[in-house]
């Protein structure tokens, strides 16, 4: 059975006391988190707020020249109404001075440095607010390797993670953020008209009802196909998730003594926290 | 007989016993206060969970030697207590254990039988299994003990009924899954296994677990007592730390085992035999 339903009251406070408590125990009161104008960090930062309070939370946009106006206006709307301190640090000039080293660059490219350049900004206004990047990437996107790698996939820690994105928008609804930001294609907006399921070829419906069929309930993909997904679809996922295993993990590190970090060298990052 | 019974559900910081420990003596304090006649901690509530490699280096003696012990035995004679700690044996195999101290000292010390070396858990990576399930006598009656795993097994539980438990404790650090129904899919089948056995073992069955985050697992809490007839007796909160409380009235396992003699017939022979069969003549599992 596919059951992507989420009880949000629950979530909400599951991951507010995340955020409340992985910030605090580092020594932090603060968060900072890039708004996107987006449906995924609207409702980051509105859980970060709902745990830290709104004077407690830096909202950044961080608009490049070709970004859509829409998103600027998305990410003011959810500004206003949760109060939230605010910032606005355009990209256009750092990422240019790059691209203008090869202006012919595919729009991949450009969309990586634009979400590298955001990434830099926002760790250095987590130390000018001595707060933690919280971040803003869901399950969906995580298993789909549909991210930037050191780009919008670097974050402190990530309420988000273990939510596809269909659940996301469970979440979203019912912490009221305003509905043009749920209603909208979602788009990394890194180039005119782009969405993510144009660029993905299929629907978050769809491949929500798969990647949980696939990955929470363990279905072999032959399993799949008899559920009724078709075989080509299955085939495309379940290559993004192979290929965009590196993307969740940190790089190998070659073991050549008897004790190396991330092999026999085992701690939590909360130790002694 | 009456129990006034306390369950503490705490978060720990992990591998830093000091400040668990100034925890437990709070958490004694207020039992106290409260009247309470035996207080349980939660599985690894004196170091934390997830270990690793803090495991080795956590280990400590349940005797009056032990910095760690010394004052928990003394608060032990106002009133018994159960701690998870790191065990260490004289070859030095480390255990995930639970201790329960009585007056002024260690009546029972249980090692954790089954260590989850599976999902998101890798205990046997880093403890030795435990090798006995054994119940003990304590001034309330016979009483046995379970940590989290164990009681996945219903050998654990019922090799303890056998030997004589009418209380049984477990303790856990239980992390959350499941975001579906109404609560945490974790907490409905912890509560449905604990029920369960209050009902088949006519006993008191009390359980508590861990709460707080230790990187992104979080403990849920919702301490639990069941009676001999399976009724909910007292329930602690979800994801937040808190000291249950309940008074037991230990003469229900007379009244309910009057109405049910399941115990009384229990034929422990035929199980034997038929154990003796499957696990000599047949392959187990085939």
């Amino acid at each position: 059975m596919i059951d992507l339903s989420l009880n949000t009251d629950l979530a909400r406070k599951i991951l507010t006391d995340f955020i409340r408590s992985e910030i605090g125990r580092a020594g932090f009161s603060r968060a900072v988190l890039g708004l996107s104008g987006g449906i995924d960090s609207a409702l980051s930062c509105a859980l970060a707020v709902e745990a830290l309070g709104a004077e407690n939370v830096l909202a950044i946009r961080m608009p490049y020249k070709t970004s859509s106006p829409d998103s600027l206006a998305h990410a003011q709307l959810l500004i206003d109404q949760l109060g939230v301190r605010s910032l606005t640090i355009p990209i256009t000039e750092m990422a240019d001075a790059l691209i203008a080293h090869d202006p012919d660059m595919s729009n991949v490219r450009k969309g990586n440095i634009m979400a590298r350049c955001r990434m830099i900004v926002l760790y250095d206004q987590s130390e000018s607010f001595h707060g933690l990047v919280v971040g803003t990437g869901n399950k969906t996107e995580i298993l789909l390797g549909y991210t930037t790698l050191y780009g919008d996939s670097a974050c402190a820690l990530n309420p988000l993670g273990d939510l596809y994105k269909t659940q996301v928008r469970q979440l979203a609804r019912a912490m009221q953020i305003p509905a043009p930001i749920i209603e909208k294609a979602p788009s990394a907006d890194l180039w005119a008209n782009q969405t993510d399921e144009g660029e993905l070829g299929f629907t978050y419906e769809d491949v929500d009802r798969l990647l949980y069929l696939l990955v929470d309930q363990r279905y072999s993909p032959e399993e799949c196909i008899e559920a009724g997904f078709a075989p080509d679809f299955v085939q495309t996922v379940i290559n993004r998730i192979r290929r965009f295993q590196f993307k969740r993990m940190l790089p190998p590190i070659a073991k050549v003594s008897n004790r190396t970090v991330g092999y026999d060298f085992l701690y939590l990052r909360d130790w002694g926290m | 007989m009456k129990l006034n019974l306390a369950l503490a559900q705490i978060n720990t910081v992990l591998g830093d016993t000091q400040a668990n420990l100034e925890k437990h003596l709070a958490y004694i304090q207020e039992a106290k206060r409260q009247g309470a006649d035996l207080l349980v901690f939660p599985e690894l509530s004196l170091t934390g969970y997830a270990l690793q490699d803090l495991a080795s280096t956590l280990a400590h003696h349940p005797t009056d030697d032990d910095p760690l012990f010394r004052p928990l035995l003394e608060s032990s004679r106002d009133l018994d207590l159960v701690v998870g700690f790191v065990d260490v044996d004289q070859r030095r195999r480390f255990f995930i254990a639970s201790a329960y101290l009585s007056q002024g000292q260690v009546l029972h010390v249980h090692h954790k039988v089954y260590l989850p070396t599976y999902g998101l858990f890798d205990e046997g990576r880093f403890f030795a299994w435990g090798d006995s399930i054994r119940a003990f006598d304590t001034r309330f009656g016979r009483v046995g003990m379970l940590i989290c795993e164990d009681f996945w097994h219903a050998s654990a539980p019922y090799l303890l009924w056998l030997d004589g438990a009418d209380l049984l404790l477990f303790t856990s650090a239980s992390p959350g899954r499941g975001l579906q129904g109404e609560k945490m899919g974790s907490a409905v089948w912890v509560e449905q296994i604990n029920r369960s056995y209050a009902g088949l073992f006519t006993a008191f069955v009390a359980h508590t677990n861990r709460v707080g985050w230790e990187d992104g697992l979080h403990f849920w809490g919702g301490a639990t007592i069941y009676d001999p007839d399976g009724e909910l007796v007292a329930h602690g909160p979800y994801h937040e730390e808190g000291l249950t409380v309940a008074l037991l009235d230990l003469n229900q396992i007379h009244r309910t085992r009057a109405r049910l003699p399941i115990l009384r017939d229990e034929r422990t022979h035929l199980v034997q035999k038929e154990l003796n069969r499957i696990l000599t003549h047949d392959r187990p599992f085939s």
